[in-house]
C-alpha cells in the first residue's frame, strides 16, 4: 500500500501552521487534508494535531469546534495512530499552567509547565538541538541516535518515564518525546527539521494501518 | 545540546528578494521562492523573509508566505508591515513559523502581548533597528530606518520583552551591507538589557565575524543576509568555520566542510592533490526518504 493512498487528517483549529505540516507530508507524497469538520475527521486513518499557540487558547477552540467526542472516538476507541506536534503535544496532557491553569486531552498523564529557570539557555528554547531516543518504537526506529531536530518552546511537559520516548538537553532533560500505544507527541518541529523531520513523518505514514476496501473509496 | 543557529534573511522589496546597503540602495537577486529553495539545500538553519517595501507597494505577507513556504523545510520568520493580531494569524497559517515585529514594538506593543497570549511568546520576534546617533551613543529607529524611536536599542527590547516577544532580532543599520562584521558593542549592550534569547543581523563580510558574535552571552542566532546570496554553501562554509573554531553547530549536510582548512577571510583553501586523488571515486547518493 502506497503512502498516497493514506488518509490522513491535519487537525486544522485555527491554530498554527498547518500548511508547513501539509507540505512536509506531500514532499513524502501523502496529500494529507487540513479540515476541522467531524465528518472528514472521522473518515482519516492517521490524525495529526499541529500547533503554534497559547495551550488555553487552542483548547477552547477544540471545544468550540466539537471535536473532543470525535477524536476520542477515532484515538482512545478505534485507537488509529494520532501524532500532536509541539503544542499538539503539550494538549495530550491533563493541565498546563500557561496563562493559568487549564485542562488539556488528558490523554496521557502529564503536565505542562513552563520550562524551569535553572536550564542553561535562555527561554524560549528556540533552535536545533540533539534529540535522544530513550524508547524504540515505529516512529523513531531508523533515525540516528542524537539526530538534530528544530525546537520552539516556552513551556515544557512534565511526563512519567513510562510514556517518555526521547528527551533533549538544555542544561537538564527535557521531555522531546512521548507514545501511549497509538498516541504519539513529539515537542520539536518534524515538519521544520529537514530529512530528520521527514524521516520521523515518514515513519508515522508507515504506522498507519493498510486501509480495508470500504474506507478507500471513502477517500 | 542547543546549537548555534545560521539565519538566512531575505529581504524582499515589491516581490523580488535583493541585498541591501545602509538600508538605501537595492541590488535584485531573484524570486522569494527561489532564494528560499536554495538556503534550504545549503545547510540554513532558519529563514527570516522581511518585506522591506514601500507601504504603498507592499504585497499581502501572507501571499508571500503561501508562495515560499512550500520550498522551506526549515523554520521560517517573516516580518513587514504587521500591525494586527489578524495579520499574525494569517501570516502563521500561510507557513510562516513566527512573525518579527519592528514598528509595532514602537507604536502598538500591545500587539506583541496579544500576539503572544495566542500564539505563545516562542513566536513573537521583536526587531530592533539601531545606530550610533551623532554623540556616539546608539539610538532604535523603526519603519525600516526612517524614524527614531527616541529610546535606547536596549530600553526598546526590554520593552519588546516585557510586553512578551520570545526573541530579540539586532540589526545595526550602519552595518547593513558594510561587510565589516557585527556591531558587537551593541550587541552586548542589548544582551545585557533581555533574558531572551539574541538573534544578530548587519555586517557580515566573513564567516570568522559569525565566530565573534557566537561568543557573546546571549547571542543564539547568527543572521546574515547579503553573504548568503550567490555563492553556494555560504552557510555550510561558514559552520565549518564555526565548529572549527569550537562551537556547536548543526551539521546535516552531506558537504559540510569538516576536514577543510580555510584562508583568512574565509575561503575554502584547496586540498592536497594526494586527498584529491583519493576522493575520486566517492559516489554520494541521494537518498529517497
Amino acid at each position: 500500500m502506497s503512502v498516497q493512498s493514506r488518509n490522513v487528517c491535519i487537525i486544522d483549529y485555527g491554530m498554527g501552521n498547518l500548511s508547513s505540516v501539509a507540505s512536509a507530508l506531500a514532499s513524502l507524497g501523502c496529500a494529507a487534508v487540513s479540515s476541522a469538520d467531524t465528518v472528514r475527521i472521522a473518515q482519516a486513518d492517521g490524525l495529526i494535531l499541529p500547533g503554534v499557540g497559547a495551550f488555553g487558547e487552542a483548547m477552547s477552540r477544540i471545544h468550540a469546534l466539537g471535536l473532543i467526542k470525535v477524536l476520542e472516538r477515532r484515538v482512545l476507541g478505534d485507537k488509529i495512530p494520532f501524532l500532536g506536534i509541539c503544542l499538539g503535544m503539550q494538549l495530550l496532557g491533563r493541565d498546563s499552567t500557561e496563562g493559568g491553569l487549564h485542562q488539556g486531552l488528558g490523554w496521557i498523564d502529564a503536565s505542562v509547565d513552563r520550562i524551569p529557570a535553572d536550564v542553561s539557555i535562555r527561554v524560549p528554547h528556540i533552535g536545533w538541538n540533539e534529540v535522544a531516543w530513550t524508547v524504540e518504537s515505529p516512529l523513531n526506529g531508523n533515525l540516528e541516535q542524537n539526530g538534530h531536530f528544530y525546537f520552539n518552546h516556552s513551556y515544557c511537559m512534565q511526563a512519567p518515564n513510562e510514556v517518555i520516548t526521547a528527551v533533549t538537553d538544555v542544561g537538564k532533560p527535557l521531555v522531546a518525546a512521548v507514545r501511549r500505544g497509538n498516541i504519539w507527541g513529539v515537542q520539536f518541529h518534524p515538519e521544520k527539521s529537514q530529512n530528520n523531520g521527514r524521516r520521523l513523518l515518514r515513519n508515522f505514514l508507515n504506522a498507519i494501518p493498510i486501509l480495508s476496501p470500504e474506507a478507500q473509496t471513502a477517500c | 545540546m542547543l546549537k548555534q543557529r545560521i539565519v538566512g534573511v531575505l529581504l524582499v522589496r515589491e516581490g523580488i528578494v535583493v541585498q541591501s546597503l545602509g538600508f538605501q540602495r537595492y541590488l535584485p537577486v531573484g524570486k522569494p521562492a527561489i532564494a528560499v529553495e536554495h538556503l534550504n539545500r545549503w545547510g540554513i538553519d532558519e529563514i527570516v523573509m522581511l518585506d522591506i517595501s514601500s507601504p504603498q507597494a507592499r504585497l499581502r505577507l501572507d501571499v508571500l508566505m503561501e508562495r515560499v513556504a512550500p520550498y522551506c523545510l526549515v523554520p521560517l520568520a517573516a516580518g513587514g508591515g504587521i500591525r494586527t493580531v489578524d495579520q499574525i494569524r494569517d501570516v502563521i497559517k500561510s507557513g510562516a513559523d513566527r512573525v518579527v515585529l519592528n514598528t509595532a514594538v514602537l507604536d502598538d506593543p500591545k500587539l506583541i502581548t496579544q500576539g503572544a497570549d495566542r500564539f505563545g511568546a516562542q513566536a513573537i520576534i521583536a526587531s530592533i533597528d539601531a545606530k550610533p546617533g551623532d554623540d556616539g551613543r546608539y539610538e532604535a529607529f523603526v519603519d525600516g530606518g526612517r524614524r527614531r524611536a527616541h529610546l535606547t536599542p536596549a530600553e526598546m527590547a526590554k520593552r519588546a520583552e516585557d510586553h512578551g516577544a520570545g526573541e530579540i532580532l539586532i540589526q545595526a543599520i550602519h552595518r547593513d551591507g558594510a561587510k565589516s562584521g557585527y556591531d558587537l558593542d551593541l550587541v552586548a549592550e542589548i544582551s545585557k538589557a533581555v533574558s531572551v534569547p539574541i538573534v544578530v543581523l548587519g555586517g557580515v563580510g566573513s564567516p570568522f565575524h559569525f565566530v565573534e558574535a557566537a561568543r557573546l552571552p546571549g547571542v543564539c542566532g547568527l543572521a546574515a543576509g547579503n553573504y548568503l546570496h550567490f555563492t553556494e554553501h555560504t552557510a555550510t562554509v561558514a559552520k565549518a568555520v564555526l565548529k572549527k573554531a569550537g562551537i556547536a553547530m548543526r551539521q546535516d549536510s552531506y558537504a559540510d566542510y569538516r576536514d577543510f582548512s580555510f584562508s583568512e577571510d574565509g575561503r575554502l583553501l584547496k586540498r592536497s592533490d594526494a586527498e584529491l586523488e583519493d576522493m575520486l571515486f566517492i559516489h554520494y547518493v541521494d537518498e529517497v526518504i
